[in-house]
């Protein structure tokens, strides 16, 4: 399955291997910082909601 | 404008260390380098224009958090900001007292250097005329870096950064002009681009500069 | 219905979070054929061998490095002259990505050099430009991270990313004027003969064409994610004045 890459292997593989690297940690990132952000969002949106009622 | 002018360059040689320093670390980095690269005269002179290029424009990022970092803490750029001068104007004035004090000293100090470094004869009237044509644009876009980062506290670092992309296209030319007149080929196109950007930088950067300081003093 | 509607955090976030499924999905599925087409059912190139097998990556990444911050200065722009919120946020979400893709672009780019030109990097216009646009995304993403107010980081970057457009493109100029350069010229151009082979210009423009969805994606992701920060920081400002 796996095609004959020849003396150029180490190029090759590393290339894929480093983009993916990169590609995964970006999207990673992003998605752990958008639970992240969301869930904070989602605490303090209901602390508020329950504070609201005894200021008015 | 010509006071604020005065009072700039006034504030500059009397709070000692901001004139002379740009001037001793242009004159450490040519001293330095030779140290660092070995004494070899042809060495010295390929390089030469490289190196005094490179120096002038560290030298000048050395002293441009001055430009408005100083009046924006005691608020005298609030004052600057309301007065009957236009904003555009102010950068500009600070702009040509941060090049009085820095791009000029350069210019004419840096045929003493070139001796040092061993550059070839016919270098010397095009490196005065780069430095003359190119330092003007080092001033301009780093008083616009300067007003990006006015408001931020110990912004030396993250202005280094925002400025050094913007001066790309003036050390290529600058120093390919130093490097054409050395080497006695026909300089006219790099010097006419060279001048083309400092002309562009100084008709337009003082606006955006402008605008940034208004956002910052927001 | 106009395109402003989605100047409306509310209305973006709603019509976002139906898009944002298919765009990912459709992402993954154009990346996985593309680059398993690229990598495993095309055949080596009689100069370069296998290493054509990093176009697949090195094009995409490259091109949309350089349309990501296209999109931040038109973002840039409809913040400074329209003052919609989601713009700017969306031109701050999309630095990140502009950079991790122009990493790539070089980190290939060195990759392939090596076996090709016989060196990792060399001072070619094409590569010295990729650098230069690396720091401009490092210093407009500094600038974002140094201002705290949000309205002022906005305007500021704003002002950086036009002027630094126009420095940008100067640059590019200076470096082709500086060194003529080892890089070979565009892969991809409307004149057929100057183009690459078909076997290899199908699965690059399915790659394409992946790179352009998941940079969509990635923005919509993260501008939702910086819509919700914005709104996290507005309540806890209140909070603490409460």
């Amino acid at each position: 399955m796996m095609p004959e890459l020849g003396k150029y292997a180490f190029a090759v593989l590393s290339s894929y291997g480093a983009s993916l690297a990169l590609i995964v940690a970006l999207v990673g990132w992003s998605i752990l910082r958008g639970r992240q952000v969301k869930r904070q969002l989602a605490e303090v949106e209901a602390r508020q909601k329950g504070t609201e009622r005894s200021d008015g | 404008m010509i006071a604020l002018l005065t009072r700039d360059l006034q504030l500059a040689f009397r709070a000692g260390g901001g004139f002379g320093l740009g001037l001793a670390f242009f004159l450490l980095a040519a001293v330095l380098v030779p140290l660092g690269v070995g004494p070899e005269g042809a060495t010295l002179a390929k390089i030469a224009p490289g190196i005094l290029w490179v120096g002038a424009l560290l030298a000048c990022l050395l002293s441009l958090d001055r430009i408005f970092a100083l009046d924006f803490e005691d608020g005298s750029l609030d004052l600057l900001a309301t007065s009957p001068i236009p904003l555009e104007g102010v950068v500009a004035v600070k702009a040509l007292a941060h090049w009085l004090v820095t791009g000029l000293p350069l210019t004419l100090v840096a045929p003493v250097l070139g001796v040092l470094l061993n550059l070839p004869g016919p270098g010397y009237p095009w490196l005065v005329a780069s430095l003359a044509a190119g330092t003007p644009a080092l001033s301009v876009i780093g008083a616009f870096g300067a007003a990006l980062t006015v408001g931020i506290k110990r912004g030396g670092l993250l202005l280094s950064l925002l400025v050094l992309p913007l001066y790309v296209p003036t050390l290529i030319f600058g120093a390919e002009v130093v490097r054409r007149g050395a080497m006695g080929v026909d300089v006219a196109v790099p010097i006419l681009l060279l001048s083309g950007i400092t002309a562009g930088a100084l008709a337009l950067l003082p606006f955006a500069a402008a605008a940034a300081i208004r956002v910052n003093l927001r | 219905m106009s395109i402003w509607e989605y100047a409306n955090p509310k209305k973006f976030m709603q019509t976002s979070a139906w898009a944002l499924p298919w765009v990912a999905g459709l992402s993954v599925v154009t990346l996985v054929m593309g680059l398993i087409w690229g990598f495993f059912f095309t055949p080596d190139d009689y100069k370069q061998g296998s290493t054509v097998k990093i176009i697949y990556l090195h094009v995409p990444a490259a091109m949309m490095a350089i349309n990501a911050w296209v999109m931040m200065l038109l973002a840039s722009l409809i913040w400074l002259i329209r003052r919609h919120h989601v713009s700017a946020l969306a031109a701050k979400a999309a630095a990140p990505v502009g950079l991790t893709f122009t990493f790539i672009a070089l980190v290939t780019g060195a990759l392939w050099g090596q076996p090709m030109w016989g060196t990792w990097w060399a001072w070619d216009p094409r590569l010295t430009s990729f650098l230069i646009l690396c720091l401009f995304y490092l210093g407009y993403i500094a600038l974002w991270q140094a201002v705290d107010d949000p309205d002022t980081a906005a305007d500021l970057t704003g002002v950086l990313c036009i002027v630094g457009s126009v420095f940008a493109v100067l640059s590019r100029y200076a470096v082709n004027f500086w060194n003529q350069g080892l890089h070979q010229g565009a892969s991809l151009s409307l004149d057929k003969e100057e183009n690459v082979s078909d076997v290899f210009w199908l699965p690059l423009v399915v790659c394409i064409v992946g790179f352009i969805l998941m940079f969509l994606a990635l923005v919509l992701m993260r501008t939702r994610t910086e819509i919700r920060a914005r709104r996290l920081q507005a309540l806890l400002t209140r909070e603490r004045i409460a």
